[in-house]
């Protein structure tokens, strides 16, 4: 059984502690005029965090005890590849479900 | 209607899709939280103030671990240090509004908003600072409160999706729609198959550091190729 008090003060911790990220350079740095040098590395923030964030869900996926899985990486690449084809999102993401059941189907 | 009302319908209807994703997420942390012991009032204090997904996992997991107090924090602390990064990526586009709407933006800074508030701010390079401060409100609008709406169902209804449905892969199949198309120019290339390789390669660092590691190098991967292509072109 957790303690109430160890609850709160994670959730308040976490609360307080993911705000103040968020906040920080957007709120700190505000409208001040970045270098060049900076906003070069910060066009790439987003895909340079995603891919880290997913990579691991996708080679050892805790749905099978972090066995690496046909169907969920045949879907990865069939999400992949409908999106950077096509450019459509939504196209991306119905295309990748729809072959992980087809090959979930498959493979029984 | 004005630029700015289209601009905030256009990222609400932009982002309903996400509605999708983010219902399974949040109906099974409400399911998970009320198993391991948690109340409706910490279960939805923990969602409406962390409001992040994989460091609310993150949490659950390590205090049902029985780990100690500063780990279960700082561990999943560092799984949203990544959202420092997109804080700073969001500054060239909102840092010059109001401190009140920094302040708001902040609160509501979450992945998808973010990814999918970005794409478009590439794609639009000539809207204005009011154009896309009301997107990405409007992206917020149609994701956040079914965030919470999905975890309060899943604490009170205590039934998450049957894992038959494969809906945790929801999550990894959204990431990939989004940055794929994203993937336009070599340094976008480069920055995101360094991303995924040291993912695999600092797996074994503890604490979820290795995703921000990965990241940062990730992104200067980027910056650096990007320098590359364009002293490239200016030889030729």
């Amino acid at each position: 059984m957790l303690s109430t008090w160890t609850v709160w003060i994670v959730i308040i911790s976490l609360g307080v502690g993911t705000y103040l990220i968020r906040f920080s350079f957007l709120g700190l740095i505000g409208g001040r005029e970045l270098p060049e040098w900076v906003l070069r590395h910060l066009r790439y923030v987003a895909v340079a965090v995603m891919p880290a964030l997913i990579t691991p869900l996708v080679i050892w996926p805790e749905a099978t005890a972090g066995e690496p899985d046909p169907s969920r990486l045949t879907a990865a690449i069939a999400a992949f590849v409908i999106g950077i084809r096509f450019n459509s999102v939504i196209g991306a993401i119905l295309g990748g479900m729809v072959t992980l059941y087809g090959m979930q189907y498959l493979l029984g | 209607m004005s630029h700015n009302q289209s601009a905030f319908w256009c990222g609400f209807l932009d982002c309903i899709p996400f509605i999708l994703v983010v219902a399974p997420f949040g109906l099974l942390f409400g399911v998970v939280a009320t198993e391991a012991g948690l109340n409706l009032l910490e279960t939805m204090s923990m969602t409406v103030l962390v409001i992040a997904g994989a460091a609310q996992f993150t949490a659950l997991a390590l205090l049902q671990d029985h780990a100690p107090t500063i780990v279960v924090i700082l561990a999943a602390l560092t799984v949203n240090l990544r959202m420092a990064m997109y804080s700073a990526a969001l500054v060239p586009h909102l840092g010059k509004t109001s401190l009140s709407t920094r302040a708001l933006a902040s609160y509501f800074m979450i992945d998808q908003t973010f990814a999918v508030s970005i794409k478009k701010y590439e794609s639009n390079p000539h809207w204005s600072t009011s154009q896309k401060t009301a997107y990405y409100f409007g992206c917020t609008t149609a994701l956040c409160p079914f965030w919470y709406l999905f975890c309060l169902t899943g604490a009170l209804v205590g039934q998450s999706i049957p894992k038959e449905y494969s809906l945790d892969f929801a999550i990894p199949i959204c990431f990939i729609s989004l940055i794929a198309p994203m993937l336009r120019s070599l340094p976008h290339l480069v920055s995101a198959l360094v991303s995924i390789v040291l993912a695999l390669v600092l797996a074994w660092m503890p604490y979820n550091l290795w995703l921000i590691v990965a990241a940062v190098f990730a992104m200067m991967a980027g910056a650096k190729t990007e320098l590359w292509v364009k002293s490239r072109r200016a030889e030729c």
